[in-house]
């Protein structure tokens, strides 16, 4: 995976930014929670991996003095004891419930055995031998004990193996697309929006120095236009006085007696 | 986790059985034995007329009852369908592999605990033992 190019498709915009933010955030939540997860169940598979190995040896014990304890049962009470039992059986005394117990939230089966009713074979090697039976039903029944635990641990090993599995698949993918994919988002927005500013300051800064020039153009324009003014009006006033002196004297002969001379 | 396999939680269920007549004998005097209405049972004695086919049959059955949580299989009759065994992977029910009075059991064979050894195999608490 490239990672790096990897990025989500959305607009460069300061909102996007808080959004991709707060997923981002979220993102790491999950993913530290997820660890933990993993971590939790990691400990108690390790923990099912070493019974089921001290189990699985203790099974082949028990096997093997059950397997003993029916072989004397055989020769006290005859071979024909198994042509009895295969024919007695109606219903299982010998019963399983099954129940659920939560490990950070993964349901994992504890299976236990429990009886139920009497027994039927009761009878069974009443003529002779009937405690050795009776011994072998008991070492049975242990080896079934044994063997209950083993299936619950069994089963608890597959659920977990499964449950790790997937847990380890989301972490990664969070850690490894998710997380790589909105930071590459939040840097491209970043980076949009620094381009934006840098172009809009250029710009402002363009429009500042045309309207800097406007206004010296405009000044210039109108100190010109002053300096026109003024020699226009000084020739206009040289005219006007040469012409105007002549009726001044006269206008003066005639009313204005301030005028000396 | 779509297909995560449910797990029943049922008061009661039973305990079937695929090994040779012995061992059946054992178990069913222990208690576990079970007939229901149409006759059926709920273990197969495996002698030297039982063909591949009717333990496949049987196997097949057992892991797909409602009311079975653990199936026992002998080791010798494992390895008869250990292509069966070896593609069941749900949790429930259980296959357990026990070992049986006339053959030895050896622990390579067993799938979960050829598993088991796998992943133990960086902590060395199972690798030295055999």
């Amino acid at each position: 995976m490239s990672g790096q190019s990897q990025r989500l498709n959305v607009v460069p915009t300061v909102t996007m930014l808080g959004v991709m933010k707060a997923r981002l955030v979220g993102a790491t939540r999950g993913h530290a929670l997820l660890k933990k997860k993993s971590d939790a169940l990691t400990i108690q598979f390790r923990q099912i991996l070493k019974k089921i190995v001290s189990t699985k040896e203790s099974m082949g014990d028990i096997m093997k003095a059950s397997s003993f304890a029916l072989t004397e049962a055989k020769y006290v009470a005859g071979d024909n004891i198994k042509h009895v039992v295969l024919e007695n059986v109606r219903t299982a005394s010998l019963k399983v419930r099954s129940r659920q117990e939560n490990v950070a939230g993964v349901k994992l089966p504890k299976f236990e055995y429990f009886t139920e009713g009497e027994t039927k074979n009761d009878l069974t090697g009443l003529a002779r031998g009937g405690q050795q039976i009776q011994l072998c039903r008991g070492a049975y029944v242990k080896a079934i004990e044994v063997l209950v635990e083993l299936a619950s641990l069994q089963t608890s090993f597959l659920t977990l193996d499964e449950a790790i599995k997937t847990t380890n698949r989301r972490v990664n993918a969070l850690e490894n697309v998710v997380k790589p994919r909105l930071e590459n988002t939040i840097s491209y927005i970043k980076g949009e929006l620094d381009e934006l500013e840098r172009e809009d300051f250029f710009r402002l800064k363009k429009i500042q120095g045309y309207k800097k020039r406007e206004i010296e153009r405009q000044l210039a324009a109108a100190k010109q236009f002053a300096e026109e003014k003024v020699a226009e009006k000084v020739s206009l006033k040289r005219g006007a006085s040469i012409t105007a002196a002549h009726n001044m004297l006269a206008a003066a002969a005639q009313k204005d007696e301030d005028i000396i001379f | 986790m779509a297909n995560k396999a449910q797990i029943p939680t049922k008061s009661s269920a039973l305990i079937a059985m695929i090994a040779d007549e012995d061992t059946v004998t054992g178990f069913l005097l222990a208690g576990v034995g079970n007939v229901d209405l149409r006759r059926k049972t709920n273990y197969l004695i495996v002698d030297s007329k039982t063909t591949v086919k009717q333990i496949e049959d049987a196997f097949k059955e057992f892991t797909t009852k409602e009311d079975i949580a653990i199936v026992l299989i002998s080791q010798y009759v494992a390895n008869m369908i250990r292509f069966l065994v070896d593609s069941y992977n749900k949790p429930v029910p259980a296959i357990l592999e026990i070992p049986s009075k006339d053959h030895p059991y050896d622990p390579t064979h067993d799938s979960v605990l050829s598993r088991v050894r796998y992943l133990f195999n960086t902590e060395s608490v199972a690798s030295g033992r055999r």
